[in-house]
């Protein structure tokens, strides 16, 4: 891996905190795979081993939100589904992300109709809006990718599921030990 | 004897005041009749041992718009005895936008006239559960009808708050 190399000799590495957060964060996104029509194929298609999402340590599909960082949005969702959707996206742990995959998904889609809801960012934020329909399983690597980008950029404090204390601050106050 | 000419011929013989039109398109016949005859016809056709429709494939309607009798609900069956499809036809007009339910015939006509009923409007009389089929219970509109946008109507369908 290389890391070794820089740690033989004194078993030690320095880092900042928010680096550190941020890796192990991106390095280990779970998927909450929102299958609901055809995306759901591709979607599968990137778990298996000619594209292989364990590469990017995604692998760990979990068919309950409550252990889930990311949400694959794959499908049309159609306004009764919408409630469903929305109810599982908000029993995911923070921080969280979704990505919009497909046509449908985005923008409706080639479903210009009354029961379909012509993109889902107007019930859930959306971070990623990933064209095709279906997308390309390379496609929607790319878009994790690009969900690691960001997950990478972001400092451990800016993350939401920091508490907000009394004073509405959002840093909580830490019982630091202090070395005499 | 030809089914196609059986089946219309046991029709005038077993309801003689009943009117039958007959048409055979496309190798496809069609019987449509009024609709006060609805049950008592599919009861027939179903338990008659020479014919046999022991199936409802489906069941839908057409919205004509303009027209006098506005919607015509459609009745499709089949008979696994002659493998032989046949498609039933019955006026409904939108003053009175009613017609006795088959579901007693045929138990699968159950969802399906649940189904017409949601996108088209018609009540189907001693239907034991006419509920809606795919729209919310609240939704107050048919959408297959034609005064229908297609784009719906704006704030018909509440979504959950971003």
């Amino acid at each position: 891996m290389g890391l070794e190399a820089y740690i033989k000799d004194t078993g030690f590495l320095t880092t900042q905190v928010n680096a550190i957060i941020a890796w192990a964060r991106k390095s280990s996104v779970w998927p909450m795979p929102m299958g609901i029509s055809c995306c759901a194929i591709e979607m599968m298609a990137v778990g298996d081993p000619k594209y292989d999402i364990a590469r990017f340590g995604s692998e760990v599909m979990r068919f309950t939100p409550r252990q889930c960082d990311l949400m694959i949005v794959a499908g049309t969702v159609t306004y009764k589904m919408a409630p469903v959707v929305r109810k599982i996206f908000d029993q995911m742990p923070e921080p969280k992300w979704v990505i919009a995959m497909g046509a449908c998904t985005s923008s409706g889609g080639m479903y210009r109709s009354y029961s379909v809801v012509q993109g889902i960012d107007q019930f859930l934020p959306v971070d990623i809006y990933l064209a095709g329909c279906p997308p390309r399983p390379d496609n929607l690597l790319n878009a994790l990718m690009k969900i690691q980008e960001k997950i990478g950029n972001t400092k451990a404090s800016q993350f939401q599921n920091v508490p907000l204390n009394e004073e509405g601050s959002k840093l909580p106050e830490l019982n630091v030990i202090q070395k005499n | 004897m030809d089914l196609k000419t059986l089946i219309p011929q046991k029709l005038k013989e077993k309801f003689p005041s009943a009117e039958f039109e007959v048409s055979d398109y496309r190798d496809e016949l069609t019987i449509k009749f009024d609709k006060k005859d609805i049950v008592e016809v599919c009861s027939f056709l179903k338990s008659d041992s020479e014919l046999e429709f022991i199936l409802c494939s489906d069941i839908t309607a057409v919205d004509w718009a303009t027209r006098k009798n506005r919607f015509t609900v459609v009745y499709n069956i089949f008979s696994n005895k002659h493998n032989f499809r046949l498609r039933l036809k019955s006026d409904v007009d939108e003053s009175d936008c009613k017609i006795d339910s088959v579901s007693s015939v045929w138990h699968a006509a159950n969802w399906q006239e649940r189904e017409t009923y949601d996108m088209y409007g018609i009540k189907f009389n001693n239907h034991p559960d006419l509920r809606r089929m795919y729209m919310p219970e609240e939704f107050e509109y048919h959408p297959l009808r034609k005064e229908f946008p297609l784009m719906g109507i704006p704030g018909s369908l509440p979504l959950p708050k971003k």
